[in-house]
């Protein structure tokens, strides 16, 4: 019997350096619609002046595990793809966007061009034909991204999240976001 | 070449945008047809020999025809309209707006045949067959209007209250409020065309019931929102001297349930036949109601993180 995969991310913000190269790159590898993003960079600055501390990371779907958006959609076409990933059907979508307002992480737009939602897909026409990396992933120069098999034990994400502290983006809202931060 | 790379989804930011006015119009069409239904269904199963006058049972068809009315522009709001079909190749029991296309469904066949129960002429051939089959069951028919009505009624609530990431709406409430809301406007939109004197004392009487259930139910899901988490206190603060401040309490609540309830309440009072100045004024709050709150709702969300992790 095969295992079955999760495939999740996990971003060092200690070493993202906010370049954007992964905006850039995802858009050029997806053909992602302009004017619009699958990814974006996030930057964070707190504290009182001199004692300032900033945060830099990179954001995206985090392809919940108990996503809002699959749970939104009426027709189906949102749904739990390869490794628990969350993947948008066009051929099924109606551009009715209740998936966009279900999102607690505002990651999803319509493509004006189609009519339909898009979003990070993990780059899964890659993954699919056996590229271990996703654009963003390629791109990164601080190699700060990284995308691999959860349920792996030897994988390089296993690893990162067994010996390093990380935290995940609005745990509260329930939808157990399967991109992950290195603190 | 592309050299934005920070949030830059006009689409999102710095708010959500995806749902305008078309989906506030379908809200309060389709929560107008579900009072005409409730109300012309209960008025029946009350009295089932009573006559009515001729609007009256006429009206009854208006729940069809708003919803179709409300159902096109719920179709103009789609941003791929031509795959609307999709809705009904599948069922997917955890999405409300999935439950709502399937209501849709029961409620059209329901009322159209509510309907031509109320108003039926003398038919031949096929149809006098036809007519003879609705007439045997226009009682089951009522009822099935009534709860049809109530079904559309809660599910336009229910809608944006399943959907969590936006607090304004994420309440069990909203349901319950869209329901009685819907029903207000109902019985004002019956009041607008020339009924009897004891029909419309009878819907002044039943909208002053429903006015004062209104004010009570946006009393507690205020009230529910005010003493949540963070992000409930900041969806209502839109309200409590936010920007949605003077549009909310002057529209939906002076000009929509206020001024009306006062009114009704006099009329009732002094024993005089209701006119049409409060069901005007509820009709406006009640279209109000759902453009403010489908707006607004699009403006909360979950907080970015305040602190660095």
């Amino acid at each position: 019997m095969s295992r079955r995969s999760r495939y999740v991310m996990v971003i060092d913000a200690r070493t993202c350096v906010g370049c954007s190269g992964c905006v850039i790159a995802c858009r050029t590898e997806n053909n992602v619609a302009p004017g619009h993003s699958r990814d974006w960079i996030f930057t964070e600055t707190a504290g009182s002046f001199p004692k300032l501390r900033m945060t830099i990371r990179s954001e995206r779907c985090n392809h919940c595990k108990n996503a809002a958006c699959v749970r939104a959609c009426p027709t189906g076409a949102s749904w739990y793809g390869p490794g628990g990933s969350v993947q948008v059907n066009a051929d099924k979508c109606t551009g009715c966007k209740a998936c966009i307002a279900g999102c607690p992480y505002d990651a999803r737009f319509v493509d004006p061009r189609t009519g339909t939602v898009d979003k990070c897909t993990f780059c899964m026409h890659r993954i699919d034909r056996g590229m271990p990396t996703t654009a963003c992933q390629d791109t990164c120069p601080t190699q700060s991204i990284h995308f691999g098999d959860l349920n792996d034990a030897a994988s390089e994400v296993s690893k990162l999240l067994a010996t390093r502290e990380w935290y995940t983006l609005r745990p509260e809202a329930g939808t157990q976001p399967m991109v992950y931060y290195l603190k | 070449m592309e050299t934005t790379t920070t949030r830059a989804n006009p689409l999102i930011d710095p708010q959500l945008h995806i749902w305008h006015g078309e989906v506030a119009l379908y809200l309060f069409l389709g929560g107008l047809a579900a009072g005409i239904m409730i109300i012309t269904g209960a008025m029946r199963l009350r009295d089932r020999n009573a006559a009515w006058s001729s609007h009256l049972a006429l009206l009854s068809w208006c729940a069809p025809l708003l919803l179709s009315l409300g159902m096109f522009f719920l179709w103009l709001d789609l941003e791929n309209p031509f795959n609307a079909l999709r809705f009904y190749a599948t069922f997917s029991w955890h999405s409300p707006m999935s439950w709502g296309a399937w209501i849709l469904l029961l409620v059209f066949p329901v009322s159209i045949l509510f309907a031509w129960t109320q108003t039926r002429r003398s038919a031949s051939g096929r149809l006098a067959r036809f007519d003879a089959w609705a007439r045997e069951r226009e009682a089951p028919l009522a009822a099935w209007n009534v709860a049809g009505g109530v079904a559309l009624g809660l599910y336009t609530g229910i809608l944006l209250a399943s959907l969590a990431a936006r607090p304004l709406w994420n309440s069990a409430l909203l349901g319950p409020l869209f329901l009685v809301s819907g029903a207000s406007t109902g019985a004002a939109f019956l009041l607008l065309f020339r009924l009897r004197d004891d029909e419309r004392l009878a819907l002044g009487r039943l909208d002053l019931f429903l006015v004062a259930i209104e004010i009570v139910v946006v009393g507690l899901w205020l009230a529910s929102l005010a003493s949540g988490g963070r992000e409930s206190r900041a969806a209502v603060a839109l309200f409590l001297g936010g920007p949605y401040t003077v549009s909310f309490w002057t529209l939906v609540f002076a000009v929509g349930l206020a001024t009306p309830l006062a009114a009704e309440w006099l009329e009732r009072r002094h024993g005089v036949v209701p006119g049409r100045v409060a069901p005007v004024l509820v009709l406006i709050g009640g279209l109000a109601l759902r453009w403010i709150l489908v707006s607004a709702g699009q403006s909360t969300g979950w907080a970015i993180d305040v602190a660095l992790h």
